[in-house]
């Protein structure tokens, strides 16, 4: 390295970032940049080297963020390039705004073959308000379908520049790469601080490693962080010693003179859990503290909950230790303790969104080897009793019975990109979940922008894939957080043999109570094996019955022949069938296999049946 | 593709069984049970250990086979040492063993009795396709000590034979009860299978009536079953031929026990019914009610004092251990007294008698089924569970919950 940490002039620092769409091909393009600027040489680059999660690199998306520090010369000036990686998925703007405040510019990277997307979108807008340098560029050029006069207009559009001065390279082959580096320095600002105030470095990442502890990643934007330092988190004033700081290039380097202004880097304070060094905060000096924290810290807020339980419950100890341990490195993962009657011990845990949720769940069953169960997502509903009083509901079967007043439910503010030709297809589907048009512009001339706004439950139910479904995967989707709403909502409970199904209880808009009674209680009659009695199936709002099913009684459950070589044989099924029942849950005497659970709490048949 | 045997730990060569399985060897009832893998042709439901060819290799051909077959005969009476074992009965099932000429059934007869000694009026049972008889060949079994024949009629229908690929003609079976009886069989049993694909609730009536009419005192109806490998699974995975319905099944089941009750039959075991209880089948109460018993021939089951075991399925691999002086036996169980708990609770169920309500360990469970009306109330006020006629066909289920 060329120049050493904690002595580098800001004026060769460049701070940028990549705002893309998954699939866009940022991570090809990282690799690329690896590459190039010769950190990593040729026998050593693996597929989406800095992904470092098997899940990132199986689903093809960044989760956690990371940040590079390259070297790259143009004409005789050495330059430091920090690339800051940013998650690409709606649960994680959050994440992706304190990445962009680290850095001075971005780069706007668009497959030349689907244009741009909605999340790049809205992130692309994050950066334009933070008044960051947008370098446009469209990858993947070497593709036969690439179009990249159409999307070039499309971005020239979007961000008020020429569509000559859309860059276009392609991460796969290299082809353009340099130039976009060379454009880097030349177009990005310099960072600017001031190096004598006391020390301010944002923190805009926090990874738990297993050996480390925490490792902290900062961008420092006043003074300086040392080495054997005394450090202050300024929202949660814990104060800390810096064990080691370094960079990463793009493995770690110890940075024996600390980082300065302008500079990225990670620090080590032995602490073990990321909640103790959130994203968003400030880090300052114990002996010399800044007065002010930088601008924009929010506490992680969770949107979508849902309840996971084991299948066997005997894994209940397993499963919170493996929860204890995710939340080590995820800060936004809350969950308590929960029971339910259908299906035992577990917990309730609060996600950001659906894919925050998806990704705890795979990592808790494949990290941990688990199997697990997880009830139908719902948002959380503040009830007004009529007595005023107020109650936070995050878990249906807890909505309180009478005496409601009123219901408030989350909204989010919606943003679908689409082929035009789709447009009515959208708006169908958006009114039908109560969504309220909010505009409509066109990108060119045959996409879209459609902005709705719409209740988040709505959202977590199935949308994604009935969009998808409805727009032959052409939609892309964006949304974010925009207040509350009251609304005529219910709580629809599912029950066997006239018992309430906690699992299966929801909270759904008065005028959709009906259509989910009725396709509960026909998905239920497939899924429950018949019994030895008439198991009648009945959805009710509070006492009123809205829809029912019954599931015949079984009448024969007897084998014909069982004479001498039948006997060994049909005793070992016996025992087999009795650790069978051992996992099935009994629901008063209804006896229900795990299966029907799983079944019944995923939303796919819904989805097929919207597909016909 | 006959079925394939269960999992088990592996027998010694000598055949020699743990000192647990002799003790009290003589004070338990003693049968014999002897396997004859032959058939003409494989029916397409058939997953028996039986082979349509009649050279199978040394010792495993038609004409080897008696000698085969003694040979395990005189094996068992040496592992079972002197113990006084007379033999109360014996079944000959297959296969089908009548097709071996009369006089080698009653040869392999001869030698049980010569090594055992056959109990006075033992029951001598042997199973016969209706086409594979006449008044001469049943003549000679019965004078050779048979007492009893059971005829697989199946059903009186033509066309429910032809999908269970059976060949002989619809009166064939009701005449060769007549033509045992004409012999001096005195016990003779009718096997049915009901809910075949096509099989109407007319035709299931008509096989009823046409079996109770031939005048046998004994009639065996099983459902059938799909069992996986066999042709019939196959034809009806490629929906040649509908699946059975269990629902079907269950009211055929009423029917038989109605049109057989009717003709003056009780049910003595879920699948059996007698006119008397001397015409009640004494070698499968044997199996039912934890007795004794040596099963010779390929894949034949034994059980002796909680010891099961099997032989190895193939007619040449049996007779080639038998001639080399090992125990054909290919695995072998020991029960622990759970195993034995739990395999009289799923027997004796099935029976009429019913199972003494001392001994079940589930008194809610117990309690329940007497409210859903699975047991009978008379026979539990007299300390027995006694399945009712809808508890029949729900005994599996209420044998997994009273073991649970």
């Amino acid at each position: 390295m060329r120049i050493q940490p904690g002595q580098t002039d800001p004026a060769v620092i460049r701070n940028f970032c990549i705002i893309a769409h998954i699939d866009h091909g940022k991570s090809t393009l990282a690799d690329r940049m690896l590459q190039i600027t010769g950190v990593v040489d040729d026998r050593s680059m693996r597929a989406q080297y800095l992904d470092r999660m098997d899940i990132e690199r199986e689903r093809g998306i960044t989760i956690k963020s990371q940040a590079v520090r390259l070297p790259w010369q143009v004409g005789e000036t050495d330059y430091v390039l920090n690339m800051i990686d940013t998650p690409g998925h709606v649960d994680f703007t959050y994440e992706v705004s304190r990445s962009l405040q680290a850095c001075e510019g971005a780069i706007l990277l668009v497959d030349a073959a689907q244009g741009i997307e909605a999340q790049t979108l809205a992130n692309l807008y994050l950066a334009m308000n933070a008044d960051m340098t947008i370098i446009p560029v469209l990858n993947k050029i070497d593709l036969p379908a690439a179009q990249p006069e159409k999307y070039a207009a499309e971005i020239a559009h979007l961000i008020g520049c020429e569509p000559e001065d859309v860059l276009k390279v392609s991460g796969k082959t290299g082809v353009g790469v340099r130039e976009l580096l060379d454009h880097v320095v030349r177009s990005v600002p310099a960072p600017v601080g001031d190096a004598g105030a006391p020390a301010r470095a944002l923190i805009f990442d926090s990874v738990y490693d297993t050996y480390r502890g925490v490792i902290t990643y900062v961008r420092v934007m006043d003074g300086h962080l040392g080495k054997r330092e005394r450090i202050l988190m300024m929202s949660t004033t814990a104060a800390h010693e810096t064990l080691e700081i370094g960079v990463i290039s793009p493995e770690p380097k110890i940075a024996d003179k600390g980082l300065g202004v302008g500079e990225v880097g990670y620090l080590i304070t032995g602490v073990k859990d990321v909640r103790q060094s959130r994203v968003g905060d400030t880090v300052t000096s114990v002996a010399r503290p800044a007065v002010e924290a930088l601008g924009g810290y929010e506490h992680p807020k969770p949107m979508v909950f849902s309840g996971l339980y084991p299948i066997d419950g005997d894994d209940y100890p397993e499963l919170r230790e493996a929860l204890d341990k995710l939340q080590l490195n995820d800060a936004a993962l809350v969950y308590e303790p929960e029971t339910s009657a259908a299906l035992g011990f577990g917990f309730r845990c609060g996600f950001l969104g659906l894919l925050h949720m998806e990704i705890v769940r795979e990592r808790l069953e494949r990290e941990f080897n688990l199997s697990l169960i997880s009830t139908a997502p719902n948002v959380v509903y503040r009830v007004i009793m009529e007595d005023g009083k107020e109650v936070t509901v995050t878990n249906p079967s807890e909505f309180p019975t009478g005496k409601v007043d009123k219901v408030f439910e989350p909204m989010v503010k919606s943003t679908v990109l689409v082929p035009s030709e789709f447009i009515g297809a959208i708006m169908e589907l958006c009114q039908n979940r109560r969504g309220n048009l909010q505009g409509m512009d066109y990108l060119s001339e045959d996409r879209v922008e459609i902005r709705y706004t719409m209740p988040l439950g709505e959202i977590i139910f199935d949308f994604f894939d009935q969009l998808k479904s409805r727009t032959r995967g052409y939609a892309s989707l964006d949304y974010e957080p925009s207040g509350e709403q009251e609304a005529e909502l219910v709580k629809v409970d599912i029950l066997l043999q006239g018992e309430a199904v906690d699992a299966f209880s929801a909270i759904v808009h008065k005028d959709k109570a009906y259509g989910y009674g009725v396709e509960m209680a026909k998905k239920l009659r497939e899924l429950i094996p018949r019994q030895q009695f008439e198991v009648p199936i009945q959805a009710a709002i509070g006492a009123r019955v809205i829809a029912r099913e019954n599931i015949r009684a079984i009448r024969k459950d007897v084998l014909a022949k069982c004479y001498g070589g039948d006997i060994s044989r049909k005793r070992k099924l016996l025992e087999k069938q009795k650790e069978g029942k051992k996992r099935m849950k009994m629901v008063g005497r209804v006896e229900v296999p795990q299966e029907a659970f799983v079944a019944a709490l995923s939303t796919e048949s819904s989805t097929d049946k919207s597909k016909k | 593709m006959p079925s394939t045997l269960p999992d088990g730990d592996p027998v010694p060569a000598s055949g020699e069984l743990p000192a647990s399985a002799l003790d009290g060897l003589g004070g338990r009832p003693f049968g014999l049970y002897v396997h004859v893998p032959f058939c003409v042709t494989r029916c397409g439901y058939c997953d028996f250990n039986t082979y349509t060819a009649s050279e199978l290799g040394p010792g495993a051909s038609h004409a080897d086979y008696t000698a085969t077959a003694a040979e395990e005969v005189r094996r068992a009476r040496a592992v079972l040492g002197t113990a006084e074992l007379p033999v109360e009965t014996v079944f000959f099932g297959g296969g089908t063993p009548t097709l071996l000429p009369a006089r080698d059934l009653v040869r392999i007869l001869r030698v049980i009795d010569k090594e055992f000694g056959l109990a006075p009026g033992a029951e001598v049972t042997t199973e016969a396709n209706p086409e594979s008889v006449d008044p001469a060949y049943l003549a000679e079994l019965r004078s050779g000590g048979f007492t009893r024949m059971s005829f697989g009629m199946q059903s009186a229908r033509e066309h429910v034979l032809k999908v269970l690929d059976r060949h002989h003609t619809p009166g064939r079976a009701a005449q060769a009860v007549r033509e045992a009886r004409q012999e001096g069989f005195e016990h003779v049993n009718l096997d049915l299978i009901y809910s075949t694909p096509g099989e109407s609730d007319d035709d299931w009536r008509a096989s009823l009536a046409a079996a109770v009419e031939a005048g046998p005192d004994h009639v065996s109806a099983y459902s059938l079953i799909v069992e996986d490998g066999t042709r019939l699974a196959a034809r009806i995975r490629r929906g040649e031929l509908p699946m059975p319905d269990d629902d079907v099944a269950a009211d055929r089941y009423l029917i038989a026990e109605e049109m057989l009750t009717a003709a003056g039959f009780g049910w003595y075991e879920v699948s059996n019914w007698a006119t008397s209880e001397a015409g009640r089948c004494r070698h499968n109460l044997l199996y039912w009610t934890g007795g004794d018993w040596w099963g010779v021939g390929p894949g034949a089951h034994s059980h002796v004092g909680g010891t099961r075991w099997w032989n190895v399925k193939h007619p040449a691999a049996y007779a080639q251990r038998l001639a080399s002086g090992a125990s054909p036996a290919h695995a072998r169980e020991v029960l622990t007294p759970e195993d034995r708990a739990v395999e009289r609770i799923m027997l004796e169920l099935r029976l009429s008698d019913g199972f003494p309500l001392a001994e079940l360990a589930r008194p809610v469970v117990v309690a329940r089924a007497l409210a859903d009306g699975l047991l009978e109330t008379e026979a539990f006020k007299r300390g027995r569970a006694a399945l009712t006629l809808r508890g029949r066909l729900l005994a599996d289920a209420l044998v997994r919950d009273l073991v649970s």
